[in-house]
């Protein structure tokens, strides 16, 4: 590099140098700006968030009922109410119901495509499944409200279509090609010495994939599987068109619910602003913040673990 | 740490500069109206903008829904000039207009509507009181399956209720709670929260199990609509046009458009349209009643 440089400073005179040597400088200075702008906005978002919330949040939030009461009323003339565990369980059932969907699939076509193709189906399964991922979730809403709604209520003579087992199902084809794509890399990074010394030692492919590679990849796949699911908590519009939306805690994956990101989407534009109604749906911003924060850090946590393994 | 500091600068100077260069583009010398608000209206809104190009080309209205409840939310923040209502407007946000503009909200009255109760067309009963849809919708209503209110649906699991309404912003919404749940009663939670007129009949349409309501404009021949009665003693009234504006069924209301003080200039000449013949001819293509 350095080499190449002087080359080309060689080459093409002293005055050219220069103009290089400010550009590189002013390439640095903007690369250097889009490193801190992240950081910036990040905190900018939390602290909007925060202080956005932080009249109701001091003065009248109940932690208890906000936490723990299933009646979400906050237009109520006479007895306003603000509890928000019915939405938590509405997000935590169609997450967890996602990801029964989304988990063996993303890693049984992580497994497939790092190991048992190769060449052009290779690629060409890379390339769809990436472009699974790109399908916006105003379609998937789409997809749940007009095809899965009458098939769910067809097939499991079920009372409404718009419920757990349609949203989790979206989700879970959502957050399949996110589990795929670092499964595959989680997968990829096992040095090839494992698989020769396990194919040595005389065990097939599949004894190979199931006692040698997949402990070996295993923090990298749980990363894969928990930022799967931090897409799957944040998702609004597909679950706020395919869950039902009804404030209630699921007794079966036939119940409808609604979840916490679709409660705000749905309620934030009526609301004056600095109302406890604003302050509450931000609050429940911070409940959400702090959810994906666990499940980032767990993720962060797990991949810093299974490249500690690998060194 | 000095270097940190002025990237941040930068990098919130190249935001905001972004920012102003999105906003500056796409000035025309055509006059725009904004027009937000009600999802009962927004059909009909759509519609009169539609036909206002025709009669005064050099204005255009841009229309959008989102519920009464935004509509007049941006009216206050004064991002629109024309918000649609299907309710009146809270006391507290008469308030905040005074507030934030100066001015009074001005109400127009522009077309006359009727809450119409919508269920699927597997569903044999014909009428229901207003005793009924309370005790299916309220906080403290007992009628959970359709064998209570006398009706038994077929392809219907366990003959439950589904009840579908609307979300919290809805003026529909508020209009339901006030007339049928009265004395600041709640809605029962766990109904099916729809975010518009529209998917209520919808859904409704696909459900068998389904009650819901909405305006009168979301008729469709695919759904069942109820002869309604006051209570078990009074006569059932269908929604319609007539029934709508006498006042005889008994969910009916005004449409509203809600303007900051008297409108001037092109706003006026729109609203006066609205209001002409030609614009409330419209209003009855759309399938709700003319003022007049």
């Amino acid at each position: 590099m350095e080499k190449d440089r002087e080359h080309a400073d060689g080459a093409h005179g002293l005055g050219r140098s220069r103009a290089a040597l400010a550009a590189e400088r002013l390439i640095e200075v903007v690369i250097r700006i889009c490193g801190f702008s992240a950081i910036f906005f990040v905190f900018s978002i939390f602290l909007f968030v925060l202080l956005s919330g932080s009249d109701f949040i001091v003065h009248r939030l109940n932690v208890r009922e906000f936490l723990f009461s299933t009646e979400w009323v906050p237009t109520s003339l006479s007895n306003k109410r603000y509890g928000t565990l019915a939405l938590t369980v509405g997000t935590f059932s169609v997450t967890g119901l996602a990801m029964l969907i989304a988990v063996p699939f993303g890693l049984g076509a992580a497994i497939f495509v790092s190991e048992f193709t190769g060449g052009k189906t290779k690629e060409a399964l890379k390339i769809t499944i990436e472009l699974l991922a790109a399908i916006p979730s105003v379609v998937w809403g789409f997809i749940g409200l007009v095809i899965m709604n009458p098939l769910i209520i067809e097939l499991f003579d079920a009372p409404i279509g718009l419920n757990v087992l349609n949203g989790g199902i979206l989700l879970g084809l959502m957050s399949v090609p996110i589990i795929v794509s670092i499964g595959e890399d989680a997968i990829k990074a096992v040095p090839d010495s494992y698989r020769e010394a396990s194919l040595a030692m005389g065990a097939n492919r599949w004894q190979t994939v199931v006692h040698v590679l997949l402990p070996a990849a295993r923090s990298g796949l749980l990363a894969a599987v928990l930022l799967g699911v931090g897409r799957a908590i944040g998702e609004t519009i597909a679950v706020l068109m395919a869950t039902g939306h009804a404030v209630q805690i699921p007794h079966s994956p036939l119940d409808s619910v609604r979840t916490l990101t679709a409660t705000i989407a749905s309620e934030l534009g009526e609301t004056s602003r600095g109302s406890d109604h604003y302050q509450a749906l931000f609050t429940i911003g911070i409940l959400l913040f702090a959810l994906t924060f666990i499940v980032n850090l767990s993720a962060d946590l797990m991949v810093r673990g299974f490249r500690g393994e690998q060194r | 740490m000095n270097r940190g500091t002025s990237g941040f600068i930068c990098a919130a100077m190249l935001g905001a500069a972004a920012l102003a260069w999105s906003c500056g583009g796409g000035g025309s010398s055509r006059v725009l109206i904004q027009n937000k608000g009600s999802d009962t209206l927004v059909n009909l809104a759509q519609a009169w903008a539609e036909n206002y190009r025709t009669v005064n080309p050099s204005v255009g209205v841009a229309v959008s829904g989102g519920g009464s409840g935004t509509g007049i939310a941006a009216l206050i923040n004064g991002t629109v000039d024309i918000a649609n209502a299907s309710r009146d407007m809270h006391p507290q946000e008469k308030e905040q207009v005074r507030a934030h503009n100066g001015k009074d909200a001005l109400e127009h009255r522009v077309a006359r509507d009727a809450i119409v109760i919508y269920v699927n067309k597997a569903n044999p009963l014909e009428k229901i009181t207003i005793a009924n849809l309370a005790c299916i919708y309220a906080e403290d209503g007992k009628c959970e399956t359709w064998s209570s209110v006398g009706a038994e649906v077929p392809g219907c699991a366990d003959q439950k209720i589904i009840r579908v309404s609307r979300q919290s912003n809805s003026g529909t919404y508020e209009f339901f709670r006030d007339a049928v749940l009265g004395n600041n009663k709640d809605f029962k939670l766990g109904s099916r929260d729809m975010q518009g007129s529209k998917d209520v009949v919808d859904l409704v349409t696909k459900t068998p199990c389904a009650i819901g309501y909405s305006g009168m404009g979301y008729i469709t021949a695919d759904v069942k609509v109820l002869c309604l009665a006051k209570d078990a003693s009074s006569p059932c009234v269908a929604p319609t046009p007539a029934a709508a504006k006498s006042g005889e069924y008994p969910l009916s209301r005004w449409l509203y458009m809600f303007t900051i003080g008297e409108p001037q200039g092109h706003v006026k000449e729109y609203l006066d349209w609205i209001l002409s013949p030609a614009g409330q001819q419209i209003v009855a293509q759309n399938g709700y009643v003319p003022v007049n």
